[in-house]
């Protein structure tokens, strides 16, 4: 049995830096849990690449939203406002780890490095997943609410079984931690020391459904206890923090200590997805409080006030932002190419005849002479 | 050397041989450690092969079935029992929208090679809960092959090829035949996936069937010859999915007449694809309706009266009697229904 009070959450979310960008070392009482914690702000260089990693996935976000307004994504989940939460803990993870992002984590693949058509093949519908998961080390993005955590501790296990030395991270938002998969997950991975590392977006809605209605935990990061997981609760829009405790939370996991759980606070800025009215549900001042916690601004400002960034740099990356998007939107209003006959190609491996029948029919349908074929072979004359 | 064995054992033989030859094989599930499962299939597979082979894990169906898929993605070919049928349905997300459709979603990329064990169907005495033909709800699910051996040989050939396959694959092991004998020799291979086996020649009735319900089918055939002079073949298909439409329209064409027979819930079930693939493929040969011989439309009835809804010998008589046999259409009767009606 652990040790209850190593499994427990800092009692407030670790946070290094203010909303406007001040850290919260000037607080000596702050500044020693932290340090207790095993917490420190990273160095310049590192915040400066979750700040570029966040400049573009931002740029990207806004990118794919505009794009489904123009009708070129069936539809798309915004991360806008949870930059943080999808940059610092894809920046922190190796080659050898595996991933396992839901629908709305599209900014996280991006960071992640796959190419961004690919990203949104899921969402502009011409194929449930565009990019291979294996060469990535990237499930595909998740529907079904917390299964995939579940995976993700298979997958760590697997690697623990290896030992590859890698770890998998899982993501999940507030509403999935009430799906039973969260919690078996959580539970095989504790029990198996698997290294998995869940971190919960709570971005504190499922679609329209606020946090209150959805759970009476003091905190999402204190479910991972009753498994005997190690929990954190984490500001989700400072982006020092982010980077810093999934960093620790890696070592822990890597070097055999099993799970851990980590509540990141943030805000989904836009709706659920376009087809959502999020005004139905919440209320404009709650969203500007938020807007003036934006984890982009935050790390901006402190790394202005640091001297580790200039307007030059700043307009630099803004331009490769923008390079970024148009090369995205380019491509993206290219028609995608699809080829009908695909959709039985993977099935199984090897099609059942069954298949093979039916992908005669639709071959048959497709070169347009429907009336010539059916699915069910000729049967042989009367026999009696 | 052929010698007597169980179901039970050809299974274990084959979780063993499989163990051996493929490193990446694993093994959990419920009770499959020391105790060796709740049927024993897993016996001494732990003392066996260690812990890490063959392992007990938390009390969670989906997070077995999960917790497989991910180690899939490790490179494993995990072998997972869910114990009793009726206890596979928290899992039921995970094989659904997972375990079925990961290859399709991923484009072949991302495969899981796993067998998922399911202790199948009644006949038993089992309490509620413990006897439930499932096997609709899976062969409805594209992407996921569904097999039934009725034979300890085929217990051992087919789930020595079911480790082996790159898909998923439901097996189903009827609990009514896990003690059920054959002169064996192990290791041993029968015909692959997707080929059905004619258990029993005859010329007047195809019989149709698989699983639990093939001992019945082959003692109804013996009884119908013998008191009724029909005679009677016997197909067993071994594997739901794939679906060998090749023997069994070759078998009807020839017979002329045929019976579906399954353990399960009759309505839309797998006995009514089979009763339609045949009306389908075999109309001009037929002389009569394709009848079907099932469980009753209703939850699995407590053990006392199971054998009230079971299909026995005389449910299986009963409906062969009823094929027409003056090739006269017999208007007294409906035709739909698995009444029993005495000819």
């Amino acid at each position: 049995m652990s040790d209850i009070t190593s499994l427990l959450p800092c009692p407030q979310p670790v946070r290094f830096l203010d909303p406007d960008g001040s850290t919260t070392e000037h607080d000596p009482g702050t500044a020693a849990t932290l340090e207790a914690r095993g917490y420190s702000i990273p160095a310049e260089e590192d915040l400066l690449a979750v700040w570029r990693g966040m400049v573009i996935g931002r740029r990207f976000d806004t990118q794919a939203t505009a794009l489904t307004k123009q009708g070129r994504l069936a539809v798309y989940p915004s991360s806008r406002g949870q930059d943080a939460c999808q940059v610092a803990p894809v920046l922190a993870l190796g080659e050898q780890d595996w991933l396992f992002p839901t629908y709305r984590d599209s900014m996280a693949l991006v960071t992640r490095g796959i190419d961004p058509v690919e990203a949104l093949t899921l969402l502009r519908g011409d194929w449930h997943c565009g990019y291979d998961p294996v060469a990535t080390r990237t499930a595909p993005q998740c529907t079904p609410l917390s299964t995939q955590i579940v995976h993700a501790a298979g997958a760590a296990d697997g690697m623990r079984r290896r030992g590859t030395g890698g770890v998998a991270l899982g993501f999940i938002g507030d509403g999935a931690t009430s799906e039973g998969d969260f919690h078996e997950g959580l539970n095989f991975a504790a029990v198996f020391d698997a290294p998995l590392v869940v971190l919960v977006q709570n971005n504190k809605y499922a679609i329209s459904v606020p946090l209150a209605k959805q759970s009476k935990a003091p905190a999402l990061a204190y479910k991972g206890v009753g498994y005997g997981v190690r929990s954190e609760q984490v500001d989700g829009n400072d982006p020092a923090a982010m980077l810093s405790v999934m960093r620790s939370a890696y070592a822990h996991a890597r070097a055999g200590h099993g799970p851990v759980l980590v509540e990141a606070h943030t805000y989904r800025m836009e709706a659920h997805t376009n087809a959502d009215d999020a005004t139905r549900y919440r209320t404009s001042e709650e969203v500007d409080d938020w807007t003036g916690q934006d984890p982009v601004v935050r790390l901006q400002a402190y790394l202005v006030a640091r001297g580790a960034l200039d307007e030059a740099r700043i307009e630099e990356v803004r331009e490769q932002a923008e390079a970024f998007a148009a090369d995205v939107r380019t491509r993206m209003h290219a028609e995608p190419k699809v080829d009908p006959m695909a959709l039985f190609e993977h099935v199984y491996a090897e099609p059942t005849p069954q298949l093979r029948e039916q992908a005669e029919m639709v071959r048959a349908e497709i070169a347009g002479s429907a009336h010539a074929a059916h699915p069910v072979p000729e049967t042989e004359e009367a026999t009696r | 050397m052929s010698r007597p064995t169980t179901y039970a054992q050809a299974l274990n033989t084959a979780l063993r041989d499989s163990l051996t030859q493929d490193e990446s094989v694993l093994v959990f599930g419920e009770d499959v450690g020391a105790l060796g499962g709740v049927f024993r299939i897993t016996d001494g597979l732990t003392r066996d092969f260690g812990e890490e082979r063959c392992f007990d894990t938390p009390l969670a169906e989906a997070g077995i079935t999960g917790f497989a898929i991910g180690l899939c993605m490790q490179g494993f070919r995990p072998v997972i029992e869910m114990q009793f049928d009726a206890f596979g349905y928290p899992a039921f997300e995970q094989v659904v929208s997972h375990v079925a459709k990961m290859r399709n979603r991923t484009r072949g990329q991302l495969t899981l090679p796993m067998v998922l064990r399911y202790p199948y169907a009644g006949g038993i005495g089992g309490v509620e809960h413990h006897c439930d033909s499932s096997e609709g709800y899976y062969v409805h699910t594209p992407g996921l092959h569904v097999v039934s051996p009725s034979t300890p040989a085929d217990a051992y050939s087919l789930l020595r090829e079911a480790i082996a396959s790159d898909d998923p694959v439901v097996f189903l092991e009827p609990k009514s035949l896990y003690w059920s004998k054959a002169e064996l020799e192990l290791p041993t291979r029968t015909e692959p996936f997707g080929r059905a086996a004619v258990r029993r020649v005859g010329s007047d009735v195809t019989l149709i069937t698989y699983g639990p319900q093939v001992p019945n089918a082959l003692r109804a055939a013996e009884i119908a010859a013998a008191e009724e002079d029909w005679d009677v073949e016997v197909v067993d298909l071994r594997t739901l999915v794939p679906f060998d439409d090749e023997t069994v329209a070759a078998s009807v064409r020839k017979t002329g007449r045929a019976v579906v027979l399954a353990e399960a819930q009759g309505f839309a079930g797998m006995g009514a694809e089979v009763a339609a693939r045949v009306s389908e493929r075999c109309f001009h040969s037929l002389a009569a309706p394709v009848l079907r011989v099932s469980g009753l439309d209703m939850p699995y009835p407590p053990p006392i009266l199971e054998h009230t809804y079971l299909p026995g010998v005389d449910r299986i008589l009963d409906t062969i009697a009823r094929l027409q046999w003056d090739d006269e259409p017999d208007l007294t009767h409906e035709a739909a229904g698995t009444q029993a009606v005495h000819a």
